[in-house]
């Protein structure tokens, strides 16, 4: 009797396994195949140009990826008049990588086989964003990503991989200028959880804060996982430091920042990306008030044309933009604009993928609504910032304070 | 050196006391489940991470009913643990029913086994739980008790600074103390308590004393599962969040402390406790100053362990293996 309510309960757990993996791989498909609304209004003139977006519209990290499909699928409207003067219509073709390697790849090797497609916005992930444009460099797709920072992704020196957005090490040195020449600190301690994103943060953080004149007051590792970080606090509060600096995520950054209150360390905290998490004001609560962290996105409100534009957007999706919705917007802009141009400079014919490919990396000092864009040599945008965001209440999102450009 | 080091003692003394205290009252655990059935009870963490859920839901619960304004916070939180406490003591004897007792008679590896088996189990379950939820496996919930208080340790002796102890600190200690010494009573006092050390020695023998065996492994995992789940809400009130994962490196340490002590004995787990929570303490503060910075306080662990294993070797029964005889 006993067996059979372990086979009972093993048959649910499969069932309910297999219908998680039916509902992911069900919606891939049938979102890729959709050309998303943006070709209705293209009617029968003239030739087509395709333009693909790849982002995650499935998974925990939908909500994102949608809005990297909408801010480009906006650019494209806002230029659909363009290029039905030059005879060409606009076609927005978005795929679904469900955050996932394998499928990003996969996705990549359709938009490669269709000839029309001219060139592709995304990914979100850069794990998914280095290992699909190897896809792109074999076909020579050109391809801009809103959002992804992985060091990586540019390093590898593909001719087809550019991105609007900072460098993720780029993040620790604006981090170190803010402190040190905005707030003024002079003795620092930085704290990390000893893996890649943590250390190399806190490195860059700690390099650029001794160059920029303050002296580290302390370098300590924690563990992943763990939620008792008073040893390392104790050492903090004997070296009484004025600004504390954490190279991790949020769940230990929460606690370490509610265990330092707790002590009565009153010394300024920041961190990187990973502090940008609800997560963190519910672990932290009333602590995280005056708790810093840097974003590669732009709070697109704070500027006039900015608000503009996200009212647009609004008006037109019944939602407000993301993060990254202004960077997609931008990649999008940028991506058609190196087309336009490649198409003029080629008599008024689409020209062979490789010379799109060249345009979209030549492209200079072009005027986005998130940000301005010059590709260097690597395809990292020479323009992109970095951002400083607080927590003035305890509520999330923080409010945008400053920004840092390299 | 040293004096940087004694400037920061008391404080460390206060910490790692109330993280040396949730490992004694989890070592107490593992120690009374070996001391009756030599079976390491490698679940036991993951029955303390499910007393912090059981108690965060319950607190969470008491919330959204409105309850917490209308009675004292010391009475809910003694619900609380009550409630975590009768939940994981059947959790407890659930999992001896299914996946210990049938391998009883069978090699010790194979309990062994089925014990990580459940342990995996609870771990995905409590995850797919929360997630249902909260759509997040990390959970907070606010401290009933989250005053400070500063102890004036500097007039002892100018070497010595200032320390601050928050009142959930204090009720941790005062807890587990009642559980302990409430434990040693109950073991060594009551007629049950004489079933058990006799079981603990001799299970053949004593079930010709007509003592029923079955009974008394029922209770001790009864017992030991309540204490842990006990640890548990202690634990979610001290550091505010919790994750389906806590248990397992909470789990290794006590069960450390519990070799330390001498397994199957209770006084040992405590002492054990207390031990590995001070030296790990003292050694997260202290390592960066002692090695001149080349080691810092992620060598924790390794400091902890090292002594450990130094003491293993010259006392391999650990340090109340032989000294006091009875186990439990």
């Amino acid at each position: 009797m006993k067996g059979k309510g372990l086979a009972a309960l093993v048959l649910v757990l499969g069932l309910v396994a297999g219908c998680g993996n039916n509902g992911g791989s069900s919606s891939g498909p049938s979102s890729s195949s959709s050309s998303g609304g943006a070709s209705d209004s293209a009617s029968s003139s003239g030739k087509v140009i395709k333009i693909a977006t790849q982002s995650p519209l499935s998974g925990g990290s939908s909500i994102q990826g949608e809005a990297i499909k909408l801010g480009a699928q906006l650019s494209m409207e806002d230029h659909r008049e363009e290029f039905s003067k030059l005879g060409y219509s606009l076609e927005l073709v978005p795929y679904d990588d469900q955050g996932d390697p394998k499928k990003g790849v996969a996705n990549a090797e359709q938009i490669g086989a269709d000839q029309a497609i001219a060139g592709v916005i995304g990914h979100l992930n850069s794990g998914v964003s280095i290992p699909s444009s190897v896809v792109y460099e074999k076909y020579n797709i050109p391809m801009i990503s809103p959002a992804s920072t992985a060091t990586e992704f540019t390093d590898r020196k593909l001719k087809v991989a550019n991105r609007v957005v900072a460098r993720d090490d780029f993040q620790g040195p604006a981090g170190a200028e803010y402190a040190v020449k905005t707030l003024g600190a002079k003795n620092i301690f930085v704290i990390q959880d000893k893996t890649a994103y943590g250390q190399g943060l806190a490195e860059a953080f700690r390099d650029a804060a001794q160059k920029a004149g303050a002296t580290i007051a302390g370098y300590e590792g924690i563990t992943v996982g763990e939620k008792d970080f008073n040893g390392v606090l104790n050492i903090v509060q004997s070296k009484k430091p004025d600004f504390i600096f954490f190279g991790g995520m949020y769940a230990e950054a929460g606690l370490i920042v509610k265990q330092a209150r707790d002590k009565g360390i009153t010394a300024p905290f920041m961190g990187g990306d990973a502090l940008d998490s609800s997560g963190m004001v519910e672990i932290a609560a009333d602590d995280v008030v005056g708790t810093l962290y840097s974003s590669v996105a732009v709070d697109i409100t704070k500027s006039d044309s900015g608000k503009a534009w996200a009212d647009k957007y609004n008006q037109k999706y019944g939602k407000n933009p993301e993060g990254y919705s202004g960077y997609a917007y931008d990649s999008m802009s940028v991506m058609l604009a190196a087309i336009k141009k490649s198409i003029e400079d080629n008599g008024g014919k689409l020209p062979a993928r490789d010379k799109i490919r060249d345009a979209v990396r030549a492209t200079k000092d072009f005027e986005g609504v998130a940000t301005k864009v010059t590709f260097d040599e690597i395809g990292d945008n020479s323009y992109a910032k970095v951002f400083i965001y607080k927590f003035e209440s305890a509520s999330y999102p923080g409010n945008m304070i400053s920004e840092v450009s390299q | 050196m040293i004096s940087s080091i004694l400037q920061t003692l008391p404080q460390v003394l206060i910490d790692g006391l109330a993280l040396g205290a949730i490992y004694a009252v989890v070592a107490l655990g593992y120690t009374m489940v070996y001391g009756i059935l030599e079976l390491i009870n490698f679940a036991h963490g993951e029955i303390f991470m499910t007393g912090a859920f059981v108690g965060t839901s319950v607190l969470l619960l008491f919330q959204s009913f409105g309850w917490l304004g209308g009675m004292p916070a010391w009475i809910s939180y003694l619900l609380i643990i009550l409630i975590a406490m009768m939940f994981t003591g059947a959790l407890g004897v659930g999992i001896e029913r299914v996946a210990y007792r049938p391998l009883r008679k069978a090699p010790k590896l194979i309990s062994l086994i089925s014990a990580f088996g459940v342990s995996f189990v609870l771990q995905d379950v409590v995850r797919f739980i929360a997630e249902l939820k909260t759509g997040n496996y990390i959970v907070s919930s606010h401290s009933l008790f989250n005053q400070r208080i500063t102890l004036g340790t500097s007039s002892l002796g100018s070497i010595f600074g200032d320390a601050t102890i928050k009142s959930n600190t204090i009720i941790i200690l005062i807890v587990a103390l009642l559980l302990m010494v409430g434990l040693d009573l109950f073991v060594n006092r009551t007629r049950w308590g004489v079933a058990m050390r006799a079981v603990a020695q001799d299970r053949e023998t004593a079930s010709l004393m007509s003592i029923n065996v079955n009974k008394v492994i029922v209770l001790t995992f009864f017992i030991g599962s309540a204490l842990g789940g006990a640890t548990g809400v202690l634990f979610a009130q001290q550091y505010g969040t919790i994750d389906p994962y806590i248990g397992f490196i909470l789990g290794m340490k006590a069960f450390t402390a519990a070799v330390l002590g001498g397994i199957g004995n209770i006084r040992g787990a405590i002492f054990g406790g207390f031990v590995i929570g001070i030296l790990e303490m003292f050694a997260s503060s202290n390592l960066g100053i002692l090695t001149s910075g080349n080691f810092g306080a992620e060598y924790k662990d390794v400091f902890a362990f090292m002594i450990l294993i130094i003491v293993l070797i010259f006392k391999p029964e650990g340090l109340f293996g032989k000294a006091v005889k009875e186990k439990v």
